[in-house]
C-alpha cells in the first residue's frame, strides 16, 4: 500500500477512523465539552428555566412559566433581597480590603529570608487548611457573650461583656473579621508568590538612588506586583462574594433571628431549602450569578486597561 | 504516526466518556433488594434502634443501612432527594407537624393505610388518637408516630430550696417571681432560659400562647397571633428573657444553645421538650445531673397547656423500591416491644399500651413521669402552625419572639406578623 507521507492512514483505513481523524478536534474536545456541559451548562439553563416559572413545594410538581415577574418581584423586594445585596457587598468589601493590605503585611515580613523562617509560615498558613464550618464552630464558642473566651479576655482589660455574633449590629463585623482571619494567608500566600518572581534590581536601583523603604515599595515593588495583587482580588472576591459556610455554621438559617448576615447566598439557600420556592429562589441565583460575572468584569477590564498603556 | 496516535487515544477517552455517562444514569438497582437503606435523625430513639439492629437483621435475613443526619441536614436531604424522586431511600424519619402536609403534599410519603390496618398484631388502635391523626393525610395513613413531646419546666431543686422555695412554680406569675429572686440572690446565675431562634423557639413558646389562652390560628381558620391573649403571651415570655435571661442573650438559640446554659448550671428554669431531657440527667453532658428537677408546664390565664405532640414518625419512600422489606423495618421498629424497649430508655412514645404498662415509665425520673403525664391529660396537639409551609410560617409567628426579647414594641409586632400569616394562610387556601 502506497503510503501519502501528508495524511498518515491507519491499516485497513476503515470508515470510522477516517471519519475521526476528520474530526479529531471535536474528539478531543468532546471530554472537556460533556464535563461543561452537564455540570455547567445543563444546571446553569435549568436554574435559568426554573427562574421563570412559579416552581414551589417540589421542582416535580406541576409549575406554570411565568415570564419575568419573579424577577420584577424579587427586584422589588426591599425587605430581604436588597439588604442580603448590600450586606453581600459590605461583607466582600470590608473582608476584602483587610485581607489585601494585612495580606500585602504579611507577604513583605516573610519575603526576606530569616531564622525560623520555615515556623512562622506554618503557623500563618494554619487558618488556611481548618475547614469553614469548623472554623465557624470555633468562634462561635470563642464569641459567646456568657461563656466564651473573647468576653473573658476583654474582661481582665476591664472592657465590658460585647455581644459578637448574638448582636444585631455586631453579627457582620464579627463575620467579617472571621473571614479576614481565615483568608488572610491565603491572599498573603498569593502575594508572597509573586514578590519572590520579582528581580531585585529594580528595587536595588531605587535604593542606590536613595529611595526610603516605604517609596521603594509604594513606587516600585507594588507597581511590579500589581498584576499578582490583581489576581489574588479576584480569587478571594468571587470566593468572599459565594461565602455560605462560616455564615451559616456561626448564625445558622436565615442568617439569624433579624437576618444579621443573610448574605445572597444564605437567602437563596433559604427560599430553596426554607420555603421551596424554587422559583425564586432561582432568580434570585441568576441575579447573583450576574452580579458577580458583573463585578469581575469591571475589575479584569480596568486590569487590561491599565496592561494596554 | 503522531497524528494517528493522537486520534486514537482521543476516540478512547470519548468512548471511555460516553461510558462513563451512561454508567452515572442507571445507577440503582430495581426491585426489592436485601438491603434496606433507612434514613435517620440524630435522636436517643435511633442510637437505641441502631443498638437493637443486630437483632431485626437476623429475623428477616435484611441487611440495614443507617443514614444518620443532624435535623437540619435531614431536611436538606430530603428536599434534595425526594425532590429528585431518588429511590435510594427506603424508610424516613420525619417530623410530622414540620413536613408532614408538605411531603404527603408532594406525594412523597406512601400510602400505609392498608398495611397497618391489616396487621393484627401491629395493632394501629394502639397508637394515641393525636398523633396518628398528625401522620394521616386526606384519611390515608402515610406515617407511624414513633416519638412523643411534651414540653414540661426543668429546674434547679438546688437553688429553688436555697431561695426558700420548697415546690417548683405551679403558675407562670410563680414562675416570674421565683427566676427574679433566684438571679438576684445569685450573681452569674440567669433566672431563666429558653429557646431564643425566631424559628427554633416557636415550639416551646406554644405552650405559653396556649396558657394565655391564644392560639396561632383560630377555629375558622383566621390568624390570631395578634388577639390580646397572644400579645400578653409574647411579651411575657420575652420580657421573661430579657429580664431574667442570660446577660447579652443571643436571638439565636436553639434546644442546643439553651440547654447547654442551663447544664452548665447558669440557669436555674428552662422549659422545653421532655425528650431532650436526658441531656439534662446525664452526668456526662450535664454539670447538674444531680440536682435537676421537673415539673409540669406552669399554668397561665387559661392554666397549664403544655402541647402534646408527635415530634418524629417513621414512612416509606413512594419512590422506593423496596417498600414491602420498607414496611417490615417499621412493624418492628415502631411495633409494641420496640416502642416499650424505648419507653424504657427515656423516648416517650405514641402507644397507649406503653404508657399504660407501669413498665414504661419505671425508668424515668418520678417527677418527671408525674409531669408528662398533666401533660399528655390536658396538651394540645400542636406546637406551631398546622400548614404546608411550616418553615416561613415558623419565621413570621416567631419574630414577635424576638422582638419582646430585644425589647422592641410587641404589639406592633404581632399586629404585624399576623397580617403576613393570614396573608401566608391565604395563599394556602
Amino acid at each position: 500500500m502506497a503510503v501519502n507521507p501528508t495524511t498518515p492512514t491507519l491499516e485497513g483505513d476503515s470508515a470510522w477512523s477516517r471519519w475521526a481523524n476528520h474530526h479529531r478536534k471535536w474528539l478531543f474536545a468532546a471530554p472537556a465539552m460533556t464535563f461543561v456541559g452537564a455540570l455547567i451548562v445543563f444546571p446553569l439553563a435549568w436554574t435559568v428555566y426554573l427562574s421563570l416559572t412559579d416552581a414551589e413545594g417540589s421542582v416535580r410538581a406541576e409549575s406554570e412559566f411565568v415570564g419575568f415577574q419573579n424577577y420584577l418581584e424579587v427586584l422589588s423586594d426591599t425587605d430581604r433581597f436588597w439588604p442580603a445585596v448590600a450586606r453581600t457587598v459590605a461583607f466582600t468589601g470590608v473582608a476584602l480590603l483587610f485581607e489585601v493590605v494585612l495580606g500585602m503585611a504579611i507577604a513583605l515580613l516573610l519575603w526576606r529570608p530569616f531564622k525560623g523562617e520555615r515556623w512562622v509560615r506554618v503557623a500563618i498558613l494554619m487558618p488556611l487548611v481548618a475547614t469553614p464550618v469548623a472554623v465557624g464552630m470555633m468562634w462561635r464558642l470563642i464569641f459567646d457573650p456568657n461563656i466564651g473566651a473573647a468576653n473573658q479576655i476583654l474582661g481582665w482589660f476591664g472592657i465590658g461583656p460585647q455581644p459578637w455574633l448574638a448582636g444585631q449590629h455586631s453579627a457582620l463585623p464579627t463575620t467579617i473579621f472571621i473571614d479576614v482571619w481565615q483568608w488572610t494567608p491565603m491572599v498573603a500566600l498569593i502575594l508572597l508568590a509573586g514578590l519572590t518572581s520579582l528581580s531585585n534590581e529594580p528595587d536595588e536601583a531605587a535604593r542606590v538612588d536613595g529611595a526610603n523603604a516605604w517609596q521603594r515599595f509604594w513606587h516600585v515593588t507594588l507597581p511590579l506586583l500589581m498584576p499578582t495583587v490583581i489576581v489574588a482580588i479576584l480569587l478571594r472576591g468571587i470566593d468572599a462574594l459565594k461565602t455560605f459556610d462560616i455564615l451559616y455554621a456561626t448564625k445558622g438559617r436565615g442568617g439569624g433571628s433579624y437576618h444579621e448576615v443573610e448574605t445572597l447566598n444564605v437567602y437563596a439557600y433559604g427560599l430553596s431549602f426554607d420555603y421551596n420556592k424554587y422559583g425564586i429562589s432561582s432568580t434570585v441565583l441568576i441575579i447573583f450569578f450576574l452580579i458577580i460575572i458583573g463585578s469581575m468584569w469591571l475589575l479584569t477590564s480596568r486590569n487590561k486597561k491599565k496592561d494596554a498603556q | 504516526m503522531d497524528v494517528l496516535r493522537r486520534s486514537i487515544i482521543g476516540t478512547s477517552l470519548a468512548v471511555v466518556a460516553a461510558l462513563g455517562l451512561s454508567a452515572c444514569g442507571g445507577g440503582d438497582d430495581g426491585g426489592d433488594s436485601n438491603t434496606l437503606r433507612v434514613t435517620l435523625v440524630n435522636h436517643v430513639w435511633t442510637e437505641n434502634i441502631k443498638r437493637a439492629l443486630p437483632e431485626f437483621e437476623q429475623q428477616t435475613g435484611l441487611k440495614v443501612e443507617v443514614t444518620q443526619l443532624g435535623e437540619d441536614q435531614l431536611s436538606d436531604q430530603y428536599n434534595v432527594k425526594l425532590n429528585a424522586g431518588s429511590s435510594d431511600i427506603d424508610v424516613m424519619m420525619y417530623r410530622p407537624l414540620q413536613e408532614g402536609k408538605l411531603f404527603a403534599k408532594n406525594g412523597y410519603l406512601a400510602d400505609l393505610t392498608e398495611k397497618a390496618k391489616g396487621d393484627a398484631q401491629f395493632a394501629l388502635d394502639d397508637f394515641q388518637a393525636g398523633p396518628l391523626q398528625a401522620t394521616t393525610y386526606e384519611d390515608k395513613v402515610v406515617g407511624i408516630p414513633i416519638i412523643t413531646e411534651q414540653e414540661v419546666l426543668y429546674y434547679r431543686k438546688d437553688l429553688l430550696e436555697k431561695a426558700g422555695y420548697s415546690a417548683p412554680p405551679k403558675t407562670l406569675d410563680e414562675l416570674k417571681a421565683a427566676a427574679a429572686k433566684i438571679e438576684a440572690e445569685n450573681p452569674g446565675i440567669a433566672g431563666f432560659v429558653a429557646r431564643t431562634g425566631k424559628a427554633a423557639a416557636v415550639t416551646q413558646f406554644s405552650s405559653f400562647l396556649f396558657s394565655y389562652g391564644g392560639d396561632f390560628v383560630d377555629a375558622s381558620g383566621k390568624a390570631v397571633i395578634n388577639s390580646e391573649q397572644a400579645k400578653q403571651a409574647y411579651a411575657f415570655y420575652g420580657g421573661l428573657l430579657r429580664e431574667h435571661g442570660p446577660e447579652n442573650i443571643s436571638t439565636d438559640m436553639s434546644w442546643s444553645e439553651a440547654m447547654a446554659i442551663f447544664t452548665q448550671g447558669k440557669a436555674a428554669f428552662y422549659t422545653e421538650a421532655n425528650s431532650l431531657y436526658k441531656n439534662a440527667t446525664d452526668p456526662a453532658k450535664s454539670k447538674v445531673s444531680d440536682t435537676v428537677g421537673f415539673a409540669p408546664f406552669p399554668a397561665g390565664p387559661a392554666g397549664s397547656k403544655p402541647y402534646n405532640i408527635p415530634s418524629w414518625a417513621l414512612a416509606i419512600n413512594e419512590a422506593s423500591k423496596n417498600q414491602a422489606n420498607a414496611w417490615k423495618f417499621i412493624q418492628w421498629a415502631a411495633g409494641k416491644e420496640q416502642a416499650l424497649k424505648q419507653q424504657k430508655e427515656g423516648v416517650p412514645g405514641a402507644r397507649t399500651s406503653v404508657w399504660e404498662n407501669p413498665e414504661g415509665i419505671s425508668t424515668y425520673p418520678k417527677d418527671l413521669a408525674d409531669a408528662i403525664s398533666i401533660s399528655t391529660a390536658n396538651g394540645v396537639g400542636h406546637d406551631r402552625p398546622l400548614v404546608v409551609k411550616v418553615a416561613e410560617a415558623r419565621e413570621i409567628v416567631g419574630q414577635p419572639i424576638v422582638d419582646a426579647i430585644t425589647g422592641k414594641d410587641v404589639a406592633a409586632s404581632a399586629d404585624a406578623a399576623n397580617e403576613a400569616f393570614q396573608k401566608l394562610l391565604d395563599d394556602e387556601k
